[in-house]
């Protein structure tokens, strides 16, 4: 049995079936106890589970992400939110400088079993600040996973699979996809962290994209479907470690790739991806990889901007075009 | 939480200083341009106009009233996201201010930064800043190069209650005190950080006890009333223009509206932002001025009036103005002419 639930109920059924479950799990972050969540996420669940284990904090992020680094090497399984990414730049230190390394330094001494999570990437006219996505700088480092949710399915399994896994885990969201609505099964189920999937199938290119530009993806796959050009569609879902395997097997049916990245082209996803792609697919392309990305620049605040920034369906069918030799 | 705002409440002035007429006529005119700006901002976001981030200032305009009177053209200011009113008392011009929300190519930032980021080397507006605490390094970092050049100005840094708690805070207090920079501190006490009160996120409710642990000059101010915070302002920089390093004062206020416009702030109680609103800055000099006859009614209704014409026609330029075409997004993200993005 299923049900539709939005992309914000399903990521809090998760922590909730998880805090259910095992009593070390506890969220913290700004706001998400007595405001139920900035945006709304974690509605409810000071309610069910007390102000012990859903615990508003000051505006300190360095300072929460560390108490959940050093409460995660005691014993607990915190889960930290961002009200966004953008602020989790003051928490760098603790997640790369010791979530990441904990395990190394202390030759397995001690685990940072936790999950940083919160929305990336730009979510309208919000200006340069506000508008960052964080998936390539958190999965350069070694020691992090990072995964990258586009809808309620893959947001369930896979935040179940991060409460529940040793080591620590960065889950980026999306404000402009929090009430988006999909199918999720009632019983429980986790995904597997690593696996992307292939979300529609099709002959002639593979489109490869996660988070919210998965609906620009699958949009350019529709409008392309309508001119005969069958698109592959895979969501990575998971960033860090990357699921080459599904992304090359697709390669090598279709021959032709287009990646859908929101992350600024400079050593972003993209890159990774056609890096890996050429080394396990050379021969199997019959054009170069073409990636959309956000541009190369800031985001400034005018409608304009964020237009001529972001990727869009017709950015993607030209790219489609372009690969498949079609005029 | 009414009794837990009142609490923190300062003492009224009781200073008998006398303010002339044409300082009583500046704040209460600035204050009435920054209040009839936001008013009809709130109602361009409405109509979608204006988008993205936006927050208000509205119940928090005697400060930026008493900065125009204490403070000179030549020192600093830098800030956070809720700037409107603080830029405009700056003399950044409406036009500009009303456009920049718009998006439009003749705002202050060209249409780049909207509501939360104005920014004006001229008047010496260093920002708009959006990431919370922040601009409390960069301020004293503005105050070290003063120092630095050997000028007599001082970096005027601001930032709410919810910001005290970042740990730049602590860190900018201990240097720009060890290294004695000419910067005056202002937390802008609204009592909230989004959704949470002051109480919630400290053992220390009093904000201005902060700066003790530096041995810092500290002091709460009552921000509902320009005159306090001119006197403030006034005491504070003399001190700090002497030489013996940073200041910081607590200003008390009250933002009437939610932490933003999409904010529906539930977790306050009417009688509590009744009990602000009945001290409002602007209603409350308005007043003064009529019952001491600092001012003829017919001097307030001129200003009344010529106000609304100012909003109208900012509203206007800022209506006709050019958007930005979008192709000019690589601008102004190298100085160097030919840096090769990647396209
Ligand atoms: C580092 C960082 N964390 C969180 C946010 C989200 N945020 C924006 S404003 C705000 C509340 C700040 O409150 P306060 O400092 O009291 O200023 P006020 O809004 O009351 O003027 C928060 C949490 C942010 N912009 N930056
Ligand atoms: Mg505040």
């Amino acid at each position: 049995m299923s049900r539709k639930i939005a992309l914000r109920d399903a990521i809090r059924e998760a922590m909730t079936e998880e805090m259910r479950r095992d009593e070390n799990v506890f969220l913290m972050g700004e706001e998400v106890a007595e405001y139920n969540g900035a945006y709304k996420v974690s509605k409810g669940m000071l309610d069910e589970f007390g102000p012990q284990r859903v615990i508003d904090t000051p505006i300190s992020e360095l300072g929460f992400a560390g108490i959940g680094v050093g409460a995660a090497m005691n014993g607990l399984k915190p889960i930290i939110e961002f009200m966004t990414w953008n602020f989790a730049v003051l928490a760098f230190d603790q997640i790369v400088n010791n979530a990441a390394k904990t395990l190394s330094q202390s030759a397995g001494e001690f685990s940072c079993p936790i999950v940083f999570r919160g929305p990336s990437g730009s979510a309208g006219q919000l200006a340069q600040q506000h508008s960052q996505t964080f998936e390539a700088w958190i999965a350069n480092c070694p020691g992090l996973k990072v995964i990258s949710v586009s809808d309620p399915y893959g947001a369930k399994g896979l935040m179940k699979a991060a409460i529940r896994d040793p080591d620590p885990i960065c889950i980026m969201e999306s404000e402009v996809c929090y009430g988006d609505m999909g199918e999720v099964p009632e019983e429980e189920y986790l995904l597997k962290i690593g696996e992307a999937a292939v979300m529609r199938e099709g002959t002639d290119v593979t489109i490869v994209s996660f988070n919210k530009m998965m609906k620009v993806a699958f949009a350019a796959a529709t409008e392309l479907a309508k001119e005969g050009i069958q698109a592959e569609v895979i969501d990575l879902r998971t960033i860090r470690p990357l699921d080459h395997e599904t992304i090359v097997k697709s390669v090598k049916k279709t021959n032709r790739l287009v990646i859908v990245d929101e992350s600024w082209p400079f050593a972003g996803v993209s890159s990774e991806i056609t890096y890996v792609v050429q080394k396990y697919a050379f021969d199997h392309l019959d054009a170069p990889i073409i990636r959309v990305n956000a541009a190369d620049t800031s985001l400034p605040y005018s409608a304009p901007y964020v237009d001529a920034y972001l990727p869009n369906a017709k950015k993607v069918i030209d790219a489609v075009k372009q690969v498949t030799y079609v005029k | 939480m009414t009794q837990l705002a009142n609490k923190s409440k300062v003492k009224k002035s009781t200073s008998k200083k006398k303010f002339d007429k044409e300082t009583y006529l500046k704040w209460y005119e600035m204050m009435l341009r920054i209040r009839r700006f936001e008013e009809r901002t709130l109602m361009a976001y409405g109509q979608q106009q204006v988008r993205g981030f936006c927050h208000v200032y509205i119940g928090q305009e005697a400060i930026a009233a008493g900065l125009i009177s204490a403070i000179r053209p030549e020192d600093a200011i830098v800030t956070a996201y809720r700037q409107h009113g603080l830029a405009i008392s700056r003399g950044i011009g409406t036009k500009e201010c009303m456009a920049e929300l718009y998006g439009k190519k003749t705002g202050v930032v060209k249409g780049k930064g909207g509501s939360m980021h104005f920014f004006s080397k001229e008047k010496r507006f260093f920002g708009g800043n959006g990431i919370v605490g922040a601009q409390i390094p960069i301020g004293t970092g503005i105050a070290f190069a003063e120092k630095y050049k050997g000028t007599d100005n001082l970096c005027v840094t601001m930032f709410g209650d919810g910001a005290a708690r970042q740990g730049a805070l602590y860190e900018s207090f201990n240097m720009a005190m060890t290294w004695k920079l000419p910067v005056l501190y202002i937390c802008e006490n609204n009592h909230y950080a989004m959704g949470t009160s002051v109480e919630r996120t400290s053992n220390v409710h009093d904000l201005y006890k902060i700066g003790h642990a530096f041995e810092m000059p500290s002091e709460a101010v009552d921000g509902m009333s320009p005159e306090s915070v001119h006197n403030a302002l006034e005491k504070a920089a003399a001190h700090i223009r002497s030489g013996k390093g940073p200041y910081y004062l607590e200003i008390k206020t009250y933002r009437y509206k939610g932490h933003s416009v999409s904010d529906p702030a539930k977790y306050r109680t009417k009688e509590e932002v009744k009990e602000y609103k009945d001290q409002d800055p602007v209603k409350m000099t308005e007043a003064k001025i009529l019952k001491d006859k600092i001012a003829t009614p017919e001097e307030i209704a001129t200003i009344k009036a010529a106000i609304k014409k100012e909003i109208e026609e900012a509203v206007k330029f800022a209506e006709e103005s050019p958007l930005p075409s979008g192709d000019d997004i690589y601008e102004d993200n190298y100085l160097q002419k030919d840096y090769p993005f990647l396209t």
